[in-house]
């Protein structure tokens, strides 16, 4: 009996943490937790897994992503093209062109198996997150589109392995 | 006495007053429960949100009023009528000073009980017009729970007659003044907590909101309405929360008295001590709404006959012997 001390029931306890909340609410010396959205925006952490950007030069469209995503929301098209050869005489070389890339993004379910699987480093996450569109058929977005955010892709030291 | 355009007069400072105390109820609901969880709440609808009611009032009139084919047509048209009439009946008798009363009856309270079970009628006839099983099973369970938190409501009451030997509310918060203390403190304590509870299930509030539990049933007797028709069971709910807390102040808090002031003046300051009054019970009816779960059927039926009712017939024993000794 030493150590008594009288508790409130519990269903006092939640009114006194709502009373709480209210009054921090109210009162402007307590921060406000709240961001208000379409104002103000919030700061994303440099990490956060906001839209795949795709690298098109580093793209060899060799279609891992593509397979391995779950949702099968990658659409890769590509050809092969000859290039001359690097030094007289030699064998002339093929190159990947990438025609096509496209992220279905109603149906990515943002797993980021693409990201991890790409051995060419072409896909990276960025923290942008404002592309949504109207139309479902409209978040199909194209390379174009998937290599402006790359500029977005925060520079982040790469993970200790 | 009462000539025509009395009534008109009165019937329109009731309707004034009882859409006012909806549309105060509703901003005190919404921005209560939104301060409560630390989020500012409606905040782009003028005066940092506080008017939202009206653009909701605006949003309903706008929407399509959907009949659905197989409904019991005049019935499920006319229900809402019943519970806005019922509700309205109730602001009739509460007074918001000992002049400024819609109608002083002898036997208000009588008439207040009597008028506020009108609106089961309309919940169940609503549930049994619109041919749907959800509506069906919502209004049956509000016809239980609300001829089940009946009986402790009146009980309740019957212990504030039996002290102020009078049912007229102005003749009950008379009967306060004289005495000096509220209600709430002078005897009827137990009978305030049981009104309370009775009134939160009668409103069909959280946590007594299984008529409309929107887990399971979709959203109870309310499924199939639509535009204006809900709008007038939203509106009723609110004033129905409005009017009973003003009736649980009246007859519990003192309703329009404050002491020390002088009581000459009991027009001017009437009014807003029992706006006060009603608005704080209010908003322990929100800090309710936001603390607890709903209750399950059985433990909403067994809170009713085995916990309130005992109770309030223990008040009334309580009060009658003190009432005969003292």
């Amino acid at each position: 009996m030493k150590n008594f001390r009288p508790k409130l029931p519990g269903f006092l306890t939640g009114m006194k943490i709502l009373l709480f909340n209210m009054f921090k609410t109210l009162s402007p010396l307590s921060p406000n937790p709240n961001v208000n959205y379409p104002f103000e925006k919030e700061i994303v952490a440099p990490r956060a897994r906001g839209v795949i950007a795709l690298d098109q030069e580093a793209c060899t469209s060799c279609m891992l992503c593509a397979r391995q995503c779950p949702d099968w929301c990658i659409y890769i098209e590509g050809h092969k093209e000859l290039q001359p050869p690097a030094k007289p005489g030699g064998r002339q070389r093929s190159r990947a062109v990438l025609d096509r890339f496209d992220i279905d993004y109603a149906l990515c379910m943002y797993c980021g198996i693409c990201v991890e699987v790409c051995p060419f480093d072409a896909l990276f996450w960025t923290p942008e997150y404002e592309y949504s569109e109207y139309n479902m058929g409209d978040m199909l977005h194209d390379k174009s589109r998937l290599d402006e955010w790359l500029d977005t892709v925060p520079e982040v030291e790469g993970l200790e392995s | 006495m009462i000539d025509g355009s009395q009534v008109l007069v009165t019937a329109g400072i009731v309707l004034a007053f009882a859409l006012n105390g909806a549309v105060i109820f509703t901003i005190l609901d919404v921005k209560g429960a939104s301060w409560m969880q630390r989020r500012p709440g409606p905040l782009h609808v003028g005066l940092r949100g506080f008017i939202f009611p009206l653009a909701e009032i605006i949003k309903f009139f706008q929407k399509e009023d959907i009949t659905p084919t197989n409904v019991d047509s005049a019935v499920f048209k006319w229900a809402p009528a019943y519970v806005l009439a019922s509700v309205f009946g109730l602001f009739v008798v509460v007074p918001i000073s000992p002049t400024l009363v819609g109608s002083d009856l002898d036997l208000g309270v009588f008439y207040l009980l009597a008028i506020s079970s009108l609106s089961t009628l309309g919940v169940l006839t609503a549930g049994w017009s619109s041919a749907n099983k959800y509506s069906l099973m919502g209004g049956i369970r509000a016809a239980g729970q609300l001829i089940a938190y009946e009986l402790p409501l009146i009980l309740a009451v019957v212990g504030v007659v039996i002290q102020a030997e009078t049912m007229s509310l102005v003749g009950i918060v008379e009967k306060q003044i004289e005495f000096g203390l509220p209600f709430v403190l002078s005897g009827q304590g137990l009978a305030f907590l049981i009104f309370m509870i009775a009134a939160t299930a009668e409103m069909m509030r959280v946590p007594f909101d299984m008529p409309i539990g929107e887990s399971e049933l979709v959203s109870g007797f309310l499924t199939e309405y639509s535009g204006v028709r809900f709008l007038i069971f939203y509106i009723a709910e609110y004033m129905n929360m409005f009017i009973l807390c003003a009736v649980a102040s009246t007859l519990f808090l003192g309703g329009y008295h404050v002491p020390l002031l002088p009581a000459e003046w009991v027009n001017f300051y009437g009014p807003v001590a029992l706006l006060t009054k009603t608005v704080l019970l209010g908003f322990i009816l929100v800090l309710v709404r936001w603390s607890f779960p709903r209750f399950r059927e059985d433990q909403l039926q067994n809170l009713a006959w085995k916990i309130l009712i005992p109770l309030s017939l223990l008040n009334i024993l309580i009060t009658s012997i003190m009432k005969v000794v003292f």
